[in-house]
């Protein structure tokens, strides 16, 4: 247990930080898929064909992609197309872009191919009558969207969202590639300097566990909560 | 954009796409054996083996599967009694601790599939049959378990796929499959862009192929 030890001697504090800093990319992520499936579930919802085919290439080719090498493709060539846009501007010294943003970006795309596919899933399958009856009433889209529509979407997405969520946390483990200290970076580290890989990958594990066991409780809570009065 | 550099390239992502198919059906084939199993144990009434199978499908699912790539490669070498013995012949080759990792792996993730086949087949297939006098050993193979598998296509199909996403993690432990070979090409030619969207492409063609077979087989067993 010396090696969890907080302290100079242990890797009990380093590996605390690195579960935050594990935390922290998830949900930053999470948002900025959220913020992706945005504007991509009404593409994919869209009558216009070639709205359609934007939202069905998105969804198509990030899902049919190693997320490794997504990671990879922002990692290596984000600086590079970045310094390039620069460079158009009139900017040609070298721009360094921060692993966090870089990890959350590609890892916030994958996790918003997968919620746009949720929420288009939701969305169809409320009933067409609920979007006539707004209609009929004469409610305006706004009100529509906000107060018949979200409501019972997110009953129907939350379960599925809590997959997703599961599948993003699990995804920032390969982040580590990149050289941000969370806790797979961590436990590498440590796994090299105290030549103990065995104990710190199987505690990365229940580190892990512990995660997604705790996301859960929550997430079921919150579909108690949205599932009230059905 | 270097389109020569890609030409160069495309042979040898090509022929290391030989290995990511090898890794992938090789976890796949084991895979399907320990998810059958454990399916088997799962829908077992005795609650210690039930809670045992449980337990297997819960730590494999809910932990990343680089942990898992990293303890069995990077880990288990560690344990000094194992390497005395013939498994360590095993165990020293990134190749088959990766395989080791991915069929686990998708073991747990198969088991979930086909007991919630098993568990959603209708009762009155089964009860038909008990009434038509067939004994309970062909029920089971002749109903229950082409029901439980043409049930368990369309998720299997993403299981697949997820696997073969999957393998690109096998470069982590030094392997040259197609992510591998993509990331070597990289660090001697600096041109990320052109090479990793180039192996994304394969990737996704492998994806298109067996998403299209999937839905050819659930076509072909569909019940009328």
């Amino acid at each position: 247990m010396d090696l969890l030890s907080f302290g100079k001697t242990g890797w009990g504090d380093e590996l605390f930080y690195a579960t935050l800093m594990t935390i922290a990319v998830a949900v930053t992520a999470m948002l900025i898929g959220f913020l992706f499936s945005l504007i991509f579930t009404p593409l994919k919802l869209s009558n216009n064909k070639f709205l359609n085919f934007i939202g069905n290439t998105y969804t198509t080719v990030i899902r049919g992609v190693p997320e490794l090498l997504v990671i990879y493709l922002f990692f290596f060539g984000g600086s590079g197309a970045i310094m390039y846009v620069a460079s158009i501007f009139g900017y040609f010294e070298y721009i360094e872009i921060n692993a966090f943003i870089t990890g959350s970006v590609a890892i916030g795309i994958i996790s918003g191919a997968y919620s746009t596919e949720v929420f288009r899933g939701a969305i169809q399958s409320i009933d067409k009558g609920q979007f006539e009856a707004a209609k009929v009433l004469g409610v305006s889209k706004f009100v529509q969207f906000y107060k018949i529509i979200l409501p019972q979407m997110l009953r129907l997405a939350i379960p599925n969202l809590s997959n997703v969520w599961q599948i993003t946390l699990k995804d920032t483990s390969l982040i580590s590639v990149t050289g941000l200290v969370e806790i797979m970076r961590q436990s590498y580290i440590a796994a090299g300097s105290t030549r103990d890989p065995l104990f710190f990958y199987c505690f990365a594990a229940v580190l892990y566990l512990m995660l997604t066991f705790l996301s859960m409780k929550l997430i079921n809570r919150l579909e108690v909560k949205y599932s009230r009065g059905f | 954009m270097d389109f020569d550099l890609m030409i160069t390239s495309l042979p040898k992502l090509l022929s290391a796409a030989v290995i990511t198919l090898k890794l992938l059906s090789a976890s796949l084939i084991i895979g399907l054996f320990i998810g059958f199993l454990f399916a088997v144990l799962r829908l077992n009434k005795n609650p210690f083996i039930n809670k045992f199978a449980y337990g297997y499908s819960y730590l494999f699912r809910g932990t990343p599967l680089l942990v898992q790539i990293f303890i069995i490669y990077y880990g288990l070498g560690q344990i000094e009694w194992l390497r005395s013995t013939f498994l360590w012949v095993i165990l020293k080759e990134p190749y088959w601790c990766a395989i080791i990792a991915f069929a686990l792996n998708t073991g747990a993730y198969t088991s979930e599939i086909l007991r919630s086949a098993f568990q959603t087949i209708k009762p009155g297939i089964i009860e038909a049959g008990k009434s038509l006098g067939i004994s309970s050993k062909i029920i089971l193979y002749k109903i229950q378990i082409p029901v439980a598998i043409r049930q368990s296509l369309p998720a299997y199909g993403n299981e697949i796929i997820l696997m073969m996403k999957g393998t690109s993690l096998a470069s982590t432990v030094t392997l040259m499959d197609i992510t591998g070979v993509a990331k070597h090409i990289v660090s001697t030619t600096y041109k990320p862009l052109e090479v990793f969207l180039l192996a994304g492409g394969i990737y996704l063609f492998m994806t298109f192929i067996i998403h299209n077979l999937i839905k050819y087989l659930e076509k072909k067993y569909s019940f009328q």
